[in-house]
Order: C-alpha cells, then sequence, then structure tokens
C-alpha cells in the first residue's frame, strides 16, 4: 500500500490546518496591542506592555507567512483564486500586517517623524482591523465567494468589490469579531504570565472578563452555523459539487474523534479562563493556547475531509475548491512532506529558545537598564 | 485569458515597486548579520567590552534596518497570488516550495534568534548569544537561497514539465531546481553583494565618525572589519558575477544582447565600457546603436562564453533568426506556439467530450508544439525584446560602481592599516558619498535581472501579459498608489531614525 496522492492531500491540509491554528493562537500578539490603554495606564507601564509583545510578534507575523507559503506550495490554486480574486480584503490585511512590523521598532525612536502616538495606532490598527478581516476571510472558506475558475484552471472574481462583499455576510463578520475577542482574552493571558507588576496585573481580570463574555456568544453563533447550516460537499466519483444540510454536523458525527477532539479543546479553552477568573492562576495562557491551536486545526480540518468543499462558489457551484482539485502535484507535495520532517524541529528549538528566555519575568526595571528597547 | 496591457503594466508597476522599496533594505539585513556576527566573535574572544559596544552599536542600526525589511517583505510573497494569480497556478506546483522552504527553514531561525540577539544579553550565556546572532546571518542568508533559487528557476526554468490535464507545470525533479546553475550563481552573486553594500555601509558611516573626529577607535576598528569583509567579498562578487553573465549568456541570450546593447551578432564581441545609446534605433534597422562608445574587443564573448572569438548573437539575430548560427526567429517560434495554444484547447475539449482518439491527437501535435508554447502568446516578434535603455545603462551603472567598490575597499583597508585613514580626509568623503552608490548598485543590479528577462515571467514559458491576476486594473492602481505612499512614508521615517542613532553615536544617549 503506497502513499496515495489523497493522503498526501489531507496530509497538507491537516498541516495547512495546524499552522493556521497556531497562528490563530499567536495572535494574542494582536490582541495584546489592542489592550495597551485598556491596562496600562503610564508611560512606563505602556512600555513594559509593548516590550513583553515585542519579543513575540515576529513569530505570529512568521506563522502568518508560512501560513501562507504552505498553501502556496500545497495548495496553489486557492493561492491564485482567493489571493487574486478577493483582492481588497487580502491587500487590506497585508497593509495591517506591514505597519505593525515597523511599529515596534520605531516607536520610541527619537527623531521618529509621527511621534510615539502614531506607532501605537499602527499596532492598534493590526490588532483589531488586521484580525477581523482574517476572521473574514476565514469565514469564506465556510460561507463562500464569487468566483469562477475556467477548463483552464484559469480563475477570476465576478463581483467588482474584489472581496469586500464578504463584509455583507453575518456569519463573516462574525467570524471576524470571534477572533477579534478572543486575540483581546488571550492578550490579557499572554500579560498575566509574562508581565511582573501588580497594577497591571491586577486589572486584567476584568480585561479577561469582559472580553470573554462577548466572545461567548459569538463564538456559540459561529459553532451553531457551521453546524447547522448548509454545507458544501463533493462526489468523490463525479466531483460533482452540491449542497447538503448540517453538512458539518453529519461530518462530527461521522468521525467522532474529531468530535472528541473539538469537544476537549473548548473545554480546554474554558478550564483556562476559569482558572484565571477563579483561580489567581498565571498559566491560564497554556490552557487556553492549547485549546484554541484543537479547537481550529478540527474547524479548519473539517474543511479538507469528508468530500468536503473548502471554499465554495456562490456563482459557480462546480468551480468550488477541494483539497482534490486544487492541491500541488503528487511529486510536489512528496517532496514538500519530507521537508515537513522539519517542523517539530522548528518548534523544538522555539520553545527551547523562549524557555530560557522567559524564566524571568519582564518587569519596568529590567526595561530601563536595557538600552535596546522597544 | 489575456490581459489588457494597462493592467499588466500596472501590475509590474506594482511588483517593481514593492520590490525596489524591499531591496533597498535586504542586502543591507544580509550583509550586516555577518559583520555583527564577526565583530561580537572578536568581542567573546578577547572579551575586549570596546568590541561589545561597537557589536551593539551596529546592531541597533541592523535593528532598524530589519523592521522595514520585514514590513516590505511581507508583500512580496502575497503579490504572487493577488497579482499574478494566472501565475501562481500556472507554476505554482514548482514555485510555491522554495517559498514554503524558505518560510520554514529560514524565516523562524531568523525571527527567534533575532530576539535573542537583541534582548538575550542577560539572559543567556555569551556563547549561546554568539551562536544565535550566527544563526541569525544564516538564517537571512539561507532566506535569500530560497527566494534567489525561485528567482533562477524564473530566469531558466528546470525540473519540470506541462501537464496538459491541469494545464499547468508540475515539479518533476526538486534537485534540478536546487542546483540550477542559474539559480546557484544569482544566489552566490546576490548574497555577496549583499555583502558588499553592507561593508560600504560601516565604512561610509565610520568614515563620518573620523570626519567629525569623535568615535575614533570605534570607527576605526569598524572600518577595519568592514573594510576586511568588503574586500574579500567584493572578489567573491566580482567571480560570481562573471558566472551570472556566463549563465545569462548560455540561457537568456537576448538579455545579454540588451545588457550589451548589441544588436548584430559577431563574434570576438566587445564590450562596451562606456557608451550612449541612440534613442532613435529600433530593431532591425540601418542605424548606428551608439552615438558614441568606448569598447573592448572580444570582452563580451569571453564574458558571456569564457571564449575570446565565440559568436554573440545580437537582437537582430534572435528576432529576425539567424540560419548560419542556427537561430530561430521569434515569429517561426510564435506559429509553433500558437500551434500549441491551439492544440491543447482542442485536446481539453476532446476529452471532455470523451472522443479519444481526436484528444490523442491533439495531444501529440500539442507536444510537438509545446516548447515555443509561450511564444504564441505574443502579439508582435518585437514584443519578445527587452527594453534596451534600461537593460544597458543599469548593467552598466552596477559593473562601474562594483569596479569602484573593490578599489575603494582596498584603499580603505590599506590606510586603516597603516593607521592614516583619520588623516585622508578625501578618502573619508569619497567613503561617506560611496554609500548612496552602494544603494544604486543594488537596485540597479535587480532592474538587470529584471527588466532583462521581460516579456517573460518564466523565461520563453509564460510572458507577464498572461501571468497577471484577472482583477479591475483600477484596483491595482489603488493599491499601487498605496504602497507607494507607505512605503514613501515609512522610509522617510526609517531615514531620519538612522540619522538620529548615528549621531547619538555608539557611546550612547
Amino acid at each position: 500500500m503506497g502513499i496515495t496522492l489523497h493522503d498526501l492531500q489531507i496530509y497538507w491540509w491537516l498541516l495547512v490546518s495546524i499552522i493556521g491554528a497556531l497562528f490563530v493562537f499567536m495572535t494574542f500578539v494582536q490582541g495584546g496591542q489592542t489592550l495597551l490603554y485598556t491596562l496600562g495606564k503610564t508611560e512606563d507601564e505602556r512600555d513594559l506592555l509593548v516590550n513583553s509583545l515585542g519579543r513575540k510578534w515576529e513569530l505570529t507575523f512568521t506563522s502568518l507567512v508560512m501560513f501562507g507559503g504552505a498553501l502556496f506550495a500545497a495548495f496553489p490554486l486557492f493561492y491564485a483564486v482567493s489571493f487574486g480574486g478577493a483582492y481588497y480584503v487580502w491587500m487590506a490585511i497585508l497593509f495591517c500586517f506591514i505597519i505593525q512590523a515597523v511599529a515596534y521598532e520605531y516607536r520610541k525612536k527619537p527623531d521618529n517623524l509621527y511621534g510615539e502616538r502614531f506607532y501605537e495606532v499602527l499596532l492598534y490598527i493590526n490588532g483589531s482591523v488586521g484580525i477581523f478581516l482574517i476572521g473574514v476571510a476565514l469565514g469564506t472558506l465556510f460561507s463562500g465567494g464569487n468566483f469562477v475558475v475556467n477548463s483552464m484552471h484559469l480563475s477570476h472574481w465576478t463581483k467588482e468589490s474584489y472581496g469586500l462583499e464578504a463584509l455583507l455576510n453575518p456569519f463573516n463578520l462574525a467570524f471576524g469579531l470571534m477572533l477579534v475577542f478572543l486575540s483581546r482574552v488571550q492578550g490579557a493571558l499572554y500579560f498575566l504570565n509574562g508581565v511582573d507588576e501588580p497594577t497591571i496585573t491586577q486589572r486584567i481580570k476584568a480585561v479577561v472578563k469582559r472580553n470573554f463574555l462577548i466572545f461567548l456568544p459569538i463564538f456559540l453563533y459561529v459553532v451553531a452555523t457551521i453546524l447547522f447550516a448548509k454545507g458544501y460537499v463533493y462526489n468523490p466519483t463525479t466531483k460533482v459539487v452540491s449542497i447538503e444540510s448540517m453538512k458539518f454536523l453529519h461530518l462530527f458525527l461521522d468521525l467522532p474523534l474529531l468530535l472528541v477532539v473539538l469537544l476537549v479543546g473548548v473545554l480546554t479553552l474554558l478550564y483556562g479562563i476559569y482558572i484565571a477568573l477563579f483561580k489567581e492562576s498565571k498559566k491560564a495562557i497554556f490552557f487556553t493556547g492549547v485549546g484554541t491551536v484543537l479547537t481550529v486545526v478540527i474547524v479548519l480540518l473539517a474543511l479538507g475531509v469528508d468530500n468536503s468543499v473548502y471554499y465554495p462558489s456562490l456563482v459557480d457551484m462546480q468551480s468550488s475548491l477541494t483539497i482534490e482539485n486544487s492541491s500541488g502535484s503528487y511529486y510536489t507535495l512528496s517532496v514538500m512532506s519530507v521537508v515537513s520532517l522539519l517542523v517539530p524541529i522548528v518548534l523544538g528549538y522555539i520553545v527551547a529558545v523562549w524557555r530560557s528566555m522567559d524564566k524571568t519575568k519582564l518587569t519596568i526595571n529590567e526595561i530601563k537598564s536595557d538600552p535596546h528597547h522597544y | 485569458m489575456e490581459h489588457s496591457a494597462l493592467l499588466v503594466d500596472w501590475s509590474r508597476a506594482q511588483f517593481a515597486l514593492t520590490a525596489l522599496y524591499h531591496w533597498l533594505f535586504v542586502p543591507l539585513t544580509l550583509g550586516l548579520t555577518f559583520i555583527v556576527a564577526i565583530m561580537e566573535t572578536i568581542y567573546v574572544k578577547t572579551g575586549d567590552e570596546k568590541w561589545k559596544t561597537i557589536t551593539k552599536y551596529w546592531m541597533g542600526l541592523l535593528a532598524i534596518n530589519f523592521a522595514i525589511g520585514l514590513a516590505t517583505g511581507i508583500i512580496m510573497e502575497f503579490e504572487f497570488g493577488t497579482n499574478w494569480s494566472n501565475y501562481s497556478w500556472i507554476v505554482g506546483d514548482i514555485f510555491g516550495a522554495p517559498l514554503a522552504i524558505e518560510g520554514l527553514m529560514a524565516f523562524f531561525m531568523e525571527s527567534t534568534f533575532f530576539a535573542v540577539m537583541f534582548f538575550g544579553w542577560n539572559k543567556v550565556s555569551k556563547k549561546m548569544h554568539l551562536t544565535s546572532t550566527w544563526l541569525v546571518a544564516i538564517g537571512s542568508n539561507l532566506s535569500a537561497l530560497w527566494i534567489l533559487l525561485a528567482n533562477g528557476w524564473m530566469q531558466h526554468p528546470v525540473g519540470m514539465y506541462f501537464n496538459p490535464d491541469t494545464a499547468r507545470n508540475e515539479m518533476q525533479d526538486f534537485s534540478a531546481i536546487f542546483f540550477n546553475p542559474n539559480g546557484v550563481s544569482k544566489f552566490l552573486h546576490t548574497i555577496s553583494s549583499g555583502y558588499v553594500l553592507a561593508s560600504l555601509f560601516v565604512i561610509g558611516i565610520s568614515a563620518w565618525y573620523l570626519l567629525k573626529k569623535r568615535d575614533l577607535q570605534f570607527a576605526r576598528r569598524s572600518m577595519l572589519v568592514a573594510a576586511s569583509f568588503g574586500l574579500i567579498t567584493s572578489l567573491f562578487m566580482l567571480t560570481t558575477g562573471d558566472e551570472a553573465a556566463h549563465q545569462v549568456a548560455l540561457t537568456q541570450p537576448m538579455k545579454l544582447a540588451a545588457m550589451e546593447g548589441l544588436y548584430r551578432g559577431e563574434d570576438r564581441a566587445g564590450i562596451v565600457a562606456i557608451g550612449l545609446l541612440d534613442t532613435t534605433k529600433e530593431i532591425g534597422d540601418e542605424v548606428e546603436p551608439f552615438v558614441f562608445s568606448f569598447e573592448i574587443p572580444g570582452a563580451l564573448s569571453f564574458l558571456g562564453y569564457h571564449n575570446l572569438n565565440a559568436f554573440v548573437p545580437g537582437l537582430d539575430d534572435l528576432v529576425y533568426g539567424n540560419k548560419k548560427h542556427n537561430i530561430m526567429s521569434v515569429k517561426e517560434k510564435m506559429v509553433e506556439g500558437k500551434k500549441a495554444i491551439t492544440a491543447l484547447g482542442e485536446y481539453k475539449q476532446y476529452k471532455k467530450a470523451g472522443d479519444m482518439p481526436h484528444a490523442m491527437a491533439a495531444l501529440k501535435l500539442f507536444e510537438a508544439n509545446e516548447k515555443y508554447m509561450g511564444y504564441g502568446y505574443l502579439k508582435d516578434p518585437k514584443d519578445a525584446v527587452p527594453s534596451v535603455a534600461l537593460s544597458f545603462y543599469s548593467f552598466h551603472t552596477m559593473v562601474g560602481l562594483g569596479t569602484w567598490f573593490i578599489l575603494l575597499f582596498i584603499l580603505v583597508l590599506y590606510f586603516t592599516m597603516t593607521n592614516e585613514m583619520h588623516n585622508k580626509k578625501w578618502l573619508l568623503y569619497a567613503s561617506l558619498f560611496t554609500l548612496p552608490f552602494g544603494y544604486v548598485a543594488q537596485e540597479a543590479g535587480w532592474i538587470t535581472a529584471e527588466v532583462g528577462r521581460q516579456p517573460w515571467a518564466i523565461q520563453d514559458m509564460l510572458p507577464v501579459g498572461m501571468a497577471t491576476s484577472n482583477v479591475a486594473t483600477t484596483s491595482v492602481m489603488i493599491t499601487f498608489w498605496l504602497f507607494a505612499i507607505l512605503f514613501t512614508g515609512l522610509l522617510i521615517a526609517e531615514v531620519k531614525i538612522m540619522l538620529k542613532q548615528i549621531k547619538i553615536g555608539p557611546e550612547g544617549e
């Protein structure tokens, strides 16, 4: 029994899902960026928060780049159809990340032309608009886009709004808001773990509570919509795409393992919130983090298994993308699979490095004594 | 799916704009990471705290540059999708892999150890810190490796075949792509040019301190490292440049001819060392290409083919064909290409209708003409010629400046070692004023490589006109101007911050 193309496609969809999930977890950086003035009441406090995030922001940024790279290599048709079609949405997302990359380094520098506040606004835009739009874009994987793919596999978008029309769909909006509030909860929990200033930590609890209470109903709405609304499937023999009611509910009942992991993910996330709010634990971020990763992996993975369509076309259903009709060739996916053996090594050194770097928590004094800080 | 010329031009303009901006920052990162790694190694070996100050100072400038490099870099990857979506499908099976590997192998290494390099001075051991600094240098150069292999593949596509069923090129041989001579020479030439730019950067700023008579020891030590590093790497740059030109001659003769303004091919072709192009000159006419020129006989034959007497085809030969030298005309290639395109369409239609005998016949016809399929999309044989003026001037600017850099490194190294540098005002000024020209040479090199391969996105396979995303021209115009405004705004801030840090100097706030 050799490895089939379909196996490779599943493997790569799983990898893309994992990278996507790690990215969503890592957006605690963006969430944190929107809390600078909520949690930091003095300049020193805000500097501390910025520096705490400033040591991690590049990892989040790199995860996003990696997410794009993996999609390009493994599912080039998605890259072509979505990026080249939902043009304005992706461009807006990119602008939100371009401005983040300079903001940390330039914010405190003398002669930075626009002033400290300007760069803080850039961080805020990245944390709010950037994450919201990524959520909207992820939402369209369920709700669909307005594209047509021709027989030569070349594609075009049928709406002049080039992706912005996704903002009219309540499900997409909810998906975006869900990510924003999740990232804020995680950002606050990250500070709880990484920052050692009592004045800040005492404010965190209320922030976690408030943002979680907004997150929860949106999350339930998104989950309910995914489970109970119609979904798109394709016939593995004829490749014809059709609509199935309660597609994803059926999927989870057919594949109980996914359902179990999903539930474990959600419960772990909730447990993290619980120990932060009621047990005074500083380790909550690790639970919400693991919970987020497991939940998002399953949500994304569901789009690639059980004959799901992962990017439905709203104007020409047969143009819809599946992991089968949009992937790289057998050879490329095999080569890339060998390369993917590096993933555990990369994750390993990242964890090892940060364990030694984060042994002591960050304080205002440390930042003041270090000439290189943000 | 042919696109309007306007859309193609705006898409190209946007890619060029973002690439040129990105390229203002990348070469410095490639080289300065190594220079600070060398400096820190000296610090760890000698234990001299002065070297630690020197290292940290240049690291500070590196960070300012690095941030804007990242900002302008993220867009490059995604633009293949947003603006070149047909390209993304037609060659994504090959092109996506190096980009993904770049992310996995290089970016995580860079970003993880970058944080240790900046924030880890008091958190990890001296050795661990030094290792991190070296890993940042290796990581950033590894990322250059993968992106330049990808670029080299666009210049000289290897290791793939066209799959008529998916209507795209699919990877067949990863090692051919990895060892693609065009990619390898491009990588080596590009990173060495980055080392040269970083050396010019350190020398130029150190010269300013010497002119201001401040931070003398710091400036002298920095200069010594940079001039040594610069001289060694500039010689390497010269060698790899020679190899890069040789590869161009073998695989992109049209680019070579444009770079040299060579219209009529000749044996023992010379290199125009200095020349002014006649702007009225057109392909195939009798006008002399140069108003005036100074030529080194035989040099182009030697550069291109490592043989003083070799025949170098000119633009006229390449466009109209040359029987004697067995060169096919563009027109003939276009005819074959159009046959291939038609046959491919028929194959898809017959196959869809289940008419396999006809489908197989069409496939056979396609395969017979497949080699020149890209030419089938061209409208006019002259479209196969890149801008001669841009190619010629940018190439000559790059080579001329590169030669001057080598000379400068020799002089600076000599006078630094004899401890006379601070007295040589003319050389200090020359060092300072050469710095901006380091950037000019970088951009000129990039223009030579990218303009010279027009009209191809993938040499001979996929013209830019076919590669573009099918979006409204106005959308691309809007994002073009947004990029222009944003990147210019960020660049000005970056330069101001950098100048301020230089004024503050190594001894601090």
